[in-house]
């Protein structure tokens, strides 16, 4: 099939522009969302079915009660997360580490290496971005882009560290980053327990607070709200998405990267140094990891326990999958995540449904997004899929 | 005893006609030679034949009777079987336990029967004349024989209609002659043979029959003897072609390339390059003969900087580029057409415009800094394509969509586009349609003209004939033979190719 035309050779539209070139929008869009849609309409089966009143009582009447049950979770996870400001305040709240660690983890994707070890590299950022903000008390404008800098290169070193592994013994990435997860887990229990984290006589692993001037302003501060927490970070996180989209698709590095993850053989050829690409993958998506590290620490906690990374960096491949890791989807995935957060926690006070539902949403979502054959065949989306060759290697 | 009827075969892609109302018939004690570029739907009709699509309209007859395939199982249950190009083999297997793969003899309770299977094996082989022994390792033995365990593979399913998928591209040229006694043995044993290829010598030879597709559909039938190789391939390309390169006497001048001494390792530490010296001089063309796997992959791997030099030297334009990187070596004005296309020469999911930059995308005009200037990338691929004439709708499809051929004339453009002084080719032409190669060969030689240097390896004794002003033929590492081009036979190649002359 020579000179096949295509569909494709359209010339390039609005949403083709915005998520690259030659996505297929249907494929890009259409079926995350409709994935996202079969994902709740499980999730309220599943409210329904794990009811044990329904088990212990089964009747009409309690059946009505449990559909209403579960009605109330879905309302509540919607209004929690979209339905006023405090909620859309909430989401954004969320959203702005999940976007960092979303695109830590798409731009290793884009490069053909797939980082598990954001939610390490996330802990030794957010443990740079500490140890920062408890040693200096600078005005703002110092105090701040230091902790950025700080951040991004302890969780630079960290994701370093297993690209440095892979490019001189080939050790996998996957394996080297879970491994470093770990390390960094245990290491920031100990470092948490020595005189230079742990405030005046306190003996559990918790870090003195770090300086006011090193806290990411709150955005809605001017409005006095207690409640309206949502700060800078959300507005760094989209710069930063917009960044990385540059870099991916305007830049020569990002040529590189794409070119590595594409065919390492063909970019070896084409005189690219692929070993020192992965090096320099690993550190930049360690950075962003580690911002999503310093987003926890400088923008909610203000201070250091085991754990602050809260499962965000294991969320991000879910979330990076979900974006196809393209900048714009991994902005809008982690809205979309923040927003499952946000909601939880209201559908969890409002309903007996636990939060814990979140992540089984989440996991059905990524289920779906992973057999994109299962969606178009429940939705009878058409893409321009099915013209390949089935076999290779044949005659013509 | 069985025939295999194509009646009215027709297949649609979106915007493709990928068959059109296809008619075929072999029949047992036959041998149907089918020829076709890239492109001339030629895997369609096959994936068609074997179960893997479905035809649009049209029906596949078996002495007569419809067939319904929804899979190769049904293929291979009404007695179709398929030889194909790369083989489908377990390396640590024997020769018996590949060929029982999947339909393995058992005895009572799922114990296998492997001496059963091994006498079925050798029963085979001697009523066909293969000579394969059953107790072989793959792994060991050459790959001439692993085509037969292929064939053998086939036969033990019982087929009665064989499919060969370009069986030659892998032989040297003894092991063709003796690979077409093998296809006359089966058809006299009664099997019915389509045997698709795009070598017009071959089809010549050992075909009774030849049916010729074009854009999808059969443009002609005839037989060997009212047949001739320019008439076919016009009919294949539907133009005359050009069968010989043409060219004038060659001028050499400097050395552009000097080899001395070179020693290089395999991927497994062996050497497979064992100390060989060669010049090329500008204004030549040297071709490297050889049977795939003799050290020419690794040969063209170190002088490009891909491969590590063990010893020994490599200078280019008298600048010595032993271990350069791949990177200093094309900037020594170097273009280099990979062995294979699709895992080094092109990255198949980036359009055709990032694919024209892919080596020069780090200089101007196509980037300042670290800024890429898409629209310079994309002027410069859109001047490309019109000029090495690659077909593609457009520049912002993906590699993928285009034929071999024209993803051939991507890489070729990408490498040729700017001043060379020295070309390094890897089977430049392999698997892709005549009117490609004869476009390709036609650029080497304008190349040559404009007073570059040529190396170009080729396992395909023909072309390297076609084109080289001076052959050098490699076996097991070394240099075994030199030859002026044009006085020289195929035959003497082809002795020294299988290391006759050692």
């Amino acid at each position: 099939m020579s000179d096949r035309p295509d569909g494709a050779a359209d010339s390039p539209g609005f949403i083709e522009d915005l998520l690259g070139t030659r996505l297929d929008w249907r494929r890009a869009v259409l079926v995350p969302v409709l994935a996202i849609l079969l994902a709740l309409m499980v999730s309220a089966v599943i409210i329904v079915v794990s009811d044990i009143d329904l088990w212990q009582n089964p009747s009409f009447d309690q059946l009505g009660d449990t559909l209403d049950q579960a009605r109330d979770a879905l309302s509540a996870l919607f209004i929690g997360s979209f339905g006023s400001l405090r909620a859309f305040s909430s989401t954004l709240e969320f959203g702005a580490p999940l976007i960092f660690a979303g695109l830590a983890v798409a731009i290793g994707f884009h490069a053909g290496l797939f980082n598990i070890g954001a939610e390490g590299q996330m802990l030794m950022g957010g443990m740079a971005a500490v140890a920062l903000g408890i040693t200096f008390d600078l005005p703002i404008y110092l105090n701040l882009p230091l902790a950025l800098v700080g951040g991004a290169i302890g969780g630079g070193i960290w994701g370093g560290i297993a690209g440095w592994l892979r490019a001189k013994t080939g050790a996998h990435e996957v394996v080297t980053t879970i491994m470093l997860n770990s390390i960094a887990g245990l290491a920031v229990v100990w470092m948490l327990s020595t005189s230079f984290f742990q405030p005046a006589g306190r003996q559990d692993p918790v870090s003195r607070d770090i300086a006011t001037s090193a806290r990411l302003p709150r955005l809605l501060g001017f409005l006095d709200r207690s409640d309206l927490r949502v700060h800078f970070g959300i507005i760094l996180a989209l710069i930063a998405a917009y960044g990385i989209y540059w870099l991916l698709f305007k830049s020569t590095i990002g040529f590189e990267f794409r070119a590595v993850g594409a065919n390492p053989d063909a970019a070896h050829y084409a005189g690219m140094r692929v070993t020192t690409i992965y090096v320099s993958v690993m550190f930049l998506s360690g950075a962003l990891a580690g911002l999503a590290g310093m987003n926890q620490i400088n923008g909610l906690l203000f201070r250091a326990s085991p754990g602050f990374s809260a499962g965000i960096g294991f969320d991000a491949i879910s979330l990076a999958l979900l974006g196809r890791s393209h900048p714009a989807g991994v902005v809008a995935a982690g809205l979309l995540f923040g927003a499952l957060r946000a909601g939880g926690l209201d559908m969890q006070v409002v309903t007996d449904v636990p939060i814990d539902l979140i992540a089984v949403i989440q996991a059905l979502v990524v289920v779906f997004i992973a057999a994109p054959a299962l969606i178009r065949a429940i939705f009878r989306v058409r893409t321009g899929e099915g013209t390949g060759q089935v076999t290779k290697g044949w005659a013509s | 005893m069985a025939t295999l009827e194509l009646k009215g075969i027709t297949k649609r892609f979106p915007g493709v006609l990928a068959n059109d109302r296809v008619d075929l018939k072999v029949s047992s004690g036959e041998i149907l030679g089918l020829l076709g570029e890239n492109g001339a739907g030629k895997t369609t009709l096959m994936n068609i034949l074997y179960g893997l699509y479905g035809a649009d309209e049209g029906e596949v007859l078996i002495d007569g009777e419809p067939q319904h395939f929804s899979g190769p199982g049904d293929a291979i249950a009404a007695g179709i079987g398929m030889v194909h190009q790369h083989f489908m083999l377990v390396p640590v297997f024997s020769v018996t336990e590949n060929v029982v793969l999947g339909v393995e003899p058992t005895r009572g309770a799922g114990v296998l029967d492997l001496k059963k299977a091994s006498a079925e094996v050798k029963e085979i082989s001697h009523k066909y004349g293969l000579a394969v022994d059953p107790d072989a390792v793959i792994e060991d033995i050459p790959v001439g024989l692993q085509q037969r365990v292929e064939i053998i593979k086939v036969l033990f399913r019982e087929a009665a209609i064989l499919i060969f998928d370009e069986p030659t591209a892998v032989l040297t040229p003894q092991e063709v002659n003796e690979f077409f006694g093998i296809l006359r043995s089966l058809r006299d044993a009664g099997k019915a043979i389509i045997f698709i290829t795009h070598k017009l010598k071959e089809v010549l030879e050992v075909a009774d029959r030849i049916a010729v597709l074009r854009r999808g559909s059969k443009v002609g039938e005839t037989v060997p003897a009212e047949a001739t190789e320019a008439g076919l391939a016009a009919l294949m390309v539907g133009r005359p072609v050009e069968l010989v390169v043409r060219k004038d006497e060659a001028t050499p001048g400097d050395p552009v390339l000097t080899v001395q001494d070179l020693v290089v390792l395999d991927d497994r530490q062996h050497p497979a390059v064992k100390g060989i010296s060669f010049e090329v001089r500008r204004g030549e063309i040297v071709g490297v003969a050889g049977v795939q796997g003799n050290g020419q992959t690794e040969l063209v791997e170190a002088i490009t900087g891909l491969r590590d030099v063990t010893a020994g030297h490599v200078y280019i334009g008298g600048k010595d580029v032993t271990d350069a990187s791949p990177r200093e070596i094309h900037e020594e004005n170097v273009a280099h057409i990979p062995e294979d296309r699709q895992r080094s020469g092109l990255i198949i999911g980036f359009t055709v415009t990032e694919n024209m930059v892919l080596d020069g995308y780090y200089s101007r005009p196509y980037s300042r800094g670290i800024v890429m200037d898409w629209d310079e990338a994309r002027k410069r691929a859109e001047e490309l394509v019109e000029q090495y004439d690659v077909r593609t709708p457009s520049i912002e499809l993906p590699a993928s969509t285009l034929s071999g051929g024209n993803q051939q004339k991507v890489i070729v453009a990408r490498e040729f586009g700017r001043d060379v002084k020295l070309v390094i080719a890897s089977q430049p032409t392999r698997g892709i349609d005549v009117g490609s190669i004869e476009y390709i060969h036609e650029r080497f030689v304008e190349e040559r003209d404009n007073r570059a240097g040529l190396l170009i390896v080729s396992t395909e004794l023909d072309e390297v004939m076609a084109v080289a002003d001076r052959i050098i033929v490699m076996f097991a590492g070394e240099i075994v033979a030199q030859y002026q081009g044009g006085s020289v036979t195929a035959a003497e190649i082809g002795l020294a190719m299988a290391g006759a002359s050692r």
